[in-house]
Formats: structure tokens, sequence, C-alpha cells
């Protein structure tokens, strides 16, 4: 008997890929004036599409949009903004095949979780924050809570629409207008979805999106009229926007990187253990900031954990995102893939042992297999700095007390997780890691009403729930 | 003959203890009419970074105290106060001029600030962290943590009440704090530190530097074990506070900005003077059997 998976690709048929994009601006496709610039499809290293790059006087053109259109926005009552946010999510539902198909070809993130978690996370958080609209005073922010006008944003390439949900929804639901910049090797998404603000008849500039690299960005967070910064990405252009707007009145959230620590106790329930460490580290290749990219083994059970890893490691199947069988696709850049590459040298040559499964890499496109280190000390590289790719750093502890203190030695503290069957130890635990999201006997869940973001240089400000809504208002008179 | 006074001196306060500056360096204090009144201990940087390693060790203890008991003990600065009302009377007059009834004003503000503040301790959490509806089988909640260490430069004009007003809302909700004096009107803050030395206040929980905020500030800003910082005490002084925002950036330090002048602090306080010094943590358990 042959057990071997027949591929089961997803149909592109569903996406109609333009050779060229233009910036949205004010509710239409404008031209940009930078140097236009390739969106490739990191597994099969095509060509999707040519985009225009915003430069300065476009950047400049889309604020005076949003500006414009900030008059109005703001000043409509609440449930009618409402009812944009519940027009944009029901399309987003609608399209939802659509947008994983493309949201896969441009990331190369497996179809399954553009499908079963970025598109669904997308529209439930419209759906959520729609609901905010009109319910502004009850956010414990005052009776008479005012949106801050012209929000900047810029999102990284790991999760393209779902980080430009997490922007765009709290934004317009408090009555801000955004200028949003996607990243530049993943700009379709958002692309398609200034078209839905069309269908939905969303009024001109309220979301305007420019596309570009650091340049684009830099010009708009740097941008006089911007009052709002948010920003997803790397604690070292997170560090350099907290500079470029000191001494501005600029409110800002910053959701940077992590280095989250996974830990299992010796009485954990160690197959859902394995699990919440696989999803924990190779779901979406990685590209993860809250990734549990640090495994804490309690030392009775290091051994037992890493053979049932390993085991699991084994079946997970690397390859064309569309293939609805992938559990890992392509990474999203050769320079992300050159980045992981060099990280993981870097680990062998700092004495961690390697292993990955065997397993067929395609010859085109940029890939990397799923990788365990075994033998990590604190001191080591690949134990300090966020690799963002499928590779997993495995350290040992003996006493609750020492996992906390190993958990809490990084610079970041995004996330963290921690598995055993004692609640008391949970609580114990989910109390003294300095972490913004402690998933216990879990991990990598997300929803809209849930808080997400850092402590220490992982960020500031959060993402969802009722908390989400204080980065994109101020107390009223 | 009359008697001649016993006169005190004015010292910093850094792990409980009040030491000079290590650099062996002092200042000039003058009563509002221009009289000299005292020598102030001018702090250094080395005292900076001696109280930041202070604050951080006292902060496992604190933040980890119980609500309950925080409020007590912030209750308990308050009461030690009162008991001392005269003396604070004396010494914000002394610093501020105006009439006696004025600085006892300012005085009283100040303890029923605290009181407030005290309050505070055990329901904080419970209106700014919630319960949250995720749509799957979890329990999920979002609670406030107090975010580390603080670095407050205490406003130049309101000697008591406006360095109450910053102190307080840091440390009620378990953070750890330096805190840079007003440089001209340091006298009350130091009469604070014994206040806060005999309050159950554990040692390292506030230290108190008299110096100036202008050049410790920088200290404080780029020092990478403080996780945020209130800039107050330098109102009005954009050069510098931009250059501490952008020092702050290092270690990506809350910050709360200088206002554009120094607040009317008998106005009553913003949710933001705690807030700003938390973070949200969200905790997810599955739900099943």
């Amino acid at each position: 008997m042959n057990f071997e998976y027949a591929p089961a690709p997803e149909s592109r048929a569903i996406v109609d890929i333009k050779p060229s994009y233009g910036l949205f601006i004010d509710g239409d496709f404008v031209d940009g004036h930078g140097t236009a610039f390739k969106s490739v499809n990191p597994a099969t290293e095509e060509t999707l599409a040519e985009i225009a790059e915003a430069d300065a006087a476009d950047v400049d053109r889309a604020v005076k949009a949003a500006r414009k259109a900030f008059r109005g926005w703001s000043r409509m009552p609440g449930r009618e903004r409402s009812k944009y946010l519940y027009r944009i999510a029901r399309i987003i539902q609608e399209r939802s095949r659509e947008l994983a198909v493309l949201e896969s070809i441009d990331n190369g993130k497996p179809i399954k979780e553009s499908r079963d978690v970025d598109v669904p996370i997308v529209a439930a958080h419209f759906f959520y924050y729609a609901g905010w609209a009109d319910k502004l005073e009850h956010a414990g922010l005052g009776a008479n809570p005012q949106p801050l006008g012209v929000a900047g944003q810029v999102i990284p390439w790991n999760f393209p629409l779902l980080m430009l949900a997490w922007k765009i929804a709290p934004a317009l639901a408090c009555g801000n207008t955004v200028v949003l910049k996607p990243a530049e090797t993943t700009p379709l998404t958002a692309l398609l979805f200034a078209e839905i603000c069309q269908q939905a008849d969303l009024p001109n500039g309220v979301v305007n999106i420019v596309t570009g690299a650091g340049a684009t960005g830099e010009a708009l967070v740097t941008h006089p009229d911007v009052d709002k910064v948010a920003f997803t990405g790397s604690t070292g252009v997170g560090k350099a926007i907290a500079r470029s707007i000191a001494g501005t009145d600029k409110k800002a959230t910053l959701e940077l990187g992590g280095k989250a620590a996974n830990i299992v106790f010796d009485d954990a329930p160690i197959d859902q253990a394995v699990e919440g460490i696989v999803g924990g580290i190779f779901f979406n290749q990685g590209h993860v900031c809250c990734a549990g990219s640090r495994l804490l083994l309690q030392e009775s059970v290091a051994e037992e954990v890493m053979a049932k890893l390993k085991r699991r490691m084994a079946t997970l199947r690397v390859g064309d995102p569309l293939d609805k069988n992938t559990d890992i696709g392509a990474i999203n850049s050769a320079a992300q893939l050159a980045r992981i590459r060099a990280l993981a040298e870097i680990g062998e040559d700092e004495g961690a042992e390697r292993w990955s499964p065997p397993c067929e890499l395609p010859s085109a496109g940029y890939w990397f297999p799923p990788t365990v280190f075994t033998g990590v000390s604190q001191a080591h590289r690949i134990a300090r700095e966020e690799i963002f790719g499928p590779v997993l750093s495995v350290l040992t502890f003996r006493t609750p007390a020492e996992a906390v203190e190993k958990a809490n030695n990084t610079p970041y503290g995004l996330s963290a997780g921690v598995w055993t069957e004692k609640g008391s130890r949970i609580l114990f635990m989910a109390d003294r890691l300095r972490a913004g999201v402690v998933w216990a006997n879990t991990f990598n869940k997300f929803d809209p009403a849930s808080p997400f973001g850092g402590y220490k240089e992982s960020g500031y400000g959060r993402e969802g729930g009722r908390q989400g809504l204080s980065a994109y208002l101020k107390a009223g008179a | 003959m009359a008697r001649i006074d016993v006169r005190k001196t004015y010292k910093l306060y850094i792990g409980g203890a009040f030491p000079r500056s290590e650099s062996g360096h002092s200042y000039e204090v003058q009563d509002s009419k221009g009289k000299f009144v005292a020598n102030a201990a001018k702090a250094s940087r080395k005292d900076v970074r001696d109280a930041v390693v202070a604050a951080r060790k006292a902060f496992p203890g604190w933040s980890g105290r119980t609500a309950y008991n925080r409020a007590q003990i912030l209750y308990r600065i308050a009461e030690v106060m009162e008991d001392r009302r005269p003396q604070f009377v004396q010494a914000v007059q002394q610093s501020e001029g105006g009439s006696a009834a004025a600085a006892g004003r300012q005085v009283d503000e100040a303890i029923d600030r605290l009181v407030w503040y005290a309050g505070w301790a055990d329901k904080l959490a419970q209106v700014v962290g919630n319960a949250n509806p995720v749509a799957g089988p979890f329990f999920n909640h979002s609670a406030p943590e107090p975010t580390g260490v603080v670095g407050v430069l205490a406003p130049q004009s309101s000697s008591l009440l406006g360095l109450v007003s910053v102190v307080a809302p840091v440390i009620v909700t378990g953070n750890t704090t330096v805190v840079v004096s007003s440089y001209s009107r340091p006298l009350p803050a130091v009469t604070f530190a014994e206040v806060l030395a005999t309050s159950d206040v554990p040692g390292g929980v506030v230290n108190l530097l008299t110096g100036d905020a202008a050049s410790l500030g920088p200290w404080l800003a780029a020092h990478m074990d403080v996780n945020a910082i209130d800039l107050c005490g330098l109102a009005g002084d954009d050069a510098v506070t931009t250059e501490l925002e952008v020092a702050a950036a290092d270690n990506l330090k809350r910050v709360r900005r200088a206002p554009a002048a120094e607040p009317d602090w008998t106005a009553a306080p913003a949710l933001s003077t705690m807030t700003d010094f938390l973070e949200i943590k969200t905790v997810w358990h599955p739900i099943g059997v």
C-alpha cells in the first residue's frame, strides 16, 4: 500500500493579479513617483506584479487625503461608521478564498493557514471593532473620547492582511483616518483590501495605501501631519521610530520582536505539549514575532519530549504553499532566508547540535527545513536573537524558579508558553513571566477580543480587545 | 543665652538609607526670599546608578506584595505626613513662599492625594483589566502589571504636592522608582523621604535624589535597566526632553512626556498617571474536561 499524499493544490484561478499596481490615495489608484519594484512569489521566484513606490510627495498626498477625510469620518455618528466596518468584514468573508490564495501566493504561507487562520481572524477583527464604533464612551477612556487624527501605519510581511486588520479596524472604529504602508515583499492583499474599501463605498481618503520599502515608511512616520504611528516589525526599526518621533506630539504603538520561552514541566500532557511546541515554532514558517523559539524543558522529561518532538517534526510537510496538505511553506524572501541560514550556522559554530528531519525541498523558491538545536546555552546567539524562521533552540531547567529566570533572561517580552497539569503552577508562572501574552497549555492563539503586545523591548501599546482602543483615542473635553 | 538650634543635614535617599552624594558635592538651597537655608546633596551620575540598582532589587518584593498591602502602606504614608503636617507646611512655605494657609492647602492636598491613590491599589486591575470573550473554548483574561523601574523627574515648582502627584501613581501599582526632586526646592522632598522611611515602604521602592533634572535626566533616560520615565520635571524645556526621549528609545522605555508647562496639581489626576506605567498581560488557558 502507498500512503503517500497526493498533491491537493488549491486553484489559483480565483485570483486576478494585475501586471502592475499603483498607490491607493483618496479612493483611487494613482501612479507612484518613486522607483517601481516587483513582488515575487517566494515559492517559485516568479514575479507576480510590479508595484509603485510612494516617494515623499506621494506620502504627503496620502496624508493630505487622510486629513481631508478625517473631518467627515470623525464627526460621522459611531453607528454609521460601524456599518462601514461591518460591510468591510462581510466583503472579506465573501472574498475570503480569493484573499487566502492571494496571501499564500505573495507571502509563501500554507493555504491552510491563510484560509483557516489569517483571513477568518481578519474578518473577525473588523466585526469586533465595528461593534465598538458606537460604544466608545463605554471603553473606559472617559465620557467623550476623541480620535487622534491621521494614523500612519507600517506593517510587516509575516501576516500581511492580518496586520492590516489589526491596524485599520480599531483606527477607523475610533474615528481616525489612515495611511498604511504594507511590507515591500507582500503588498498584494493590502491592494486588494483597497478594492474592498471601494466596494464598501468607504468615503474617499479614510483608508490610503502607500507601497514601498523603508524610505516610504520613514516618510510616513515622520510626516508632520501624522498624529499617530502604529508599527509592527523589528525592534531595531521600532527604536528608530521612537527616536524619530521624540519631541513631537505623535502617539505611538510599537509591536516588535520576541524570543518567547515555551516552558514544559515534567507533569505536562506531553503529546499536547509537543503539538504546542510544533505549532509554536513552525506555524507560519516561524515568521511570527511571538513564536515559541526557546523551548525550556524540565530535565526529567527532556529526553522523552525531544524524541516525540523529532518524530512529530518528521511528519511535517514542507512545500507548495497552495497545497492543502502543506504544513510549512516558503520563506518569505531571499534576504530572510539568508538571515535564517546565517543564524543557524552560528548556532552550529557556537557548539549547539543541529537536527532536521529528512525533507526534500523544492528546487526553486526560498526554503528552510524545520530545525531544532539542542545543547543550547543562554549565551548562544540562537538563544538570544530573534531568528524569525523555523528554528527552535532547546534549553533545560530543573526548578520553576530556574525556568522563570531563564524565560525572563531576554530584552524581549512579547509572549511565553507554559505546559503543566498543575493549575497553581500555571498561575505562579503566568504571574512571573514578563511577557504580554502567556499561553498556558496552548500556544499561538489569537482573537480580536484578546489584547496583544509586549513588555520591554518587544514594544508598547496593545492591539486587540478593549485595550486596543486606547491606542487610537484620547480623553475628550 | 538663647539655645543654638540643631540643624538637619539634607541627604539623598537610596535603598532605604540616607547617604550623602558619593560625589561629595552639595549645593546651596535658598528660601523663597533668597536667604540661605541649607546645603542639599547634589546627586551624581553614580548616585543615579546606585539608585537604579536599589530600585531593581526592590521590584520583585514590592510588585509581589498584595494590592491590599500596598494600599495599606500608601495610606500609612498619608498618616505619617498628617502627623508631621506642621513640619511640611513650614517646609513648603519656606520653599515656595506665600502664606502659611496656602502652604497648608498644598500639604492637605498632598496627603489627600496619597489617600486617593492608596485606594486605587486594589481597584485599578478591575477598571483596566477584564475577561476577554474569545471565539473558542478558552479562559482568557487581561490584567495590568507594573512595568518595572520608573525614573521620575519631579516638577520644579510644586515641591510637595507635585512630587507626591508623580510618585504615588508610580508606586501604588507595584513599580519602584528613582526620583529626581525639584532643583531649587528640594527640601520638602527630603522630608518626604524621611516619611517614606518610617511608613513601612520597603527600602529601594522610592529612591529620592536631590539635584539637577537636566543633568541627571540623561543618565536615567539612557539607563538600560530603567523601564519607563516621567519627564514632568523638564516641562517647557523642549530641547532637553527631546534628547531624553531619544535616549529612552535605546531600550524602548515607556515615556510620559513633559507637559508644555507645569500643570495645576490641585486638579483631579487622570487614570493615565498610573496606566502609563503599566503593562497589560493576557493569559490564555483551554477549557475542557
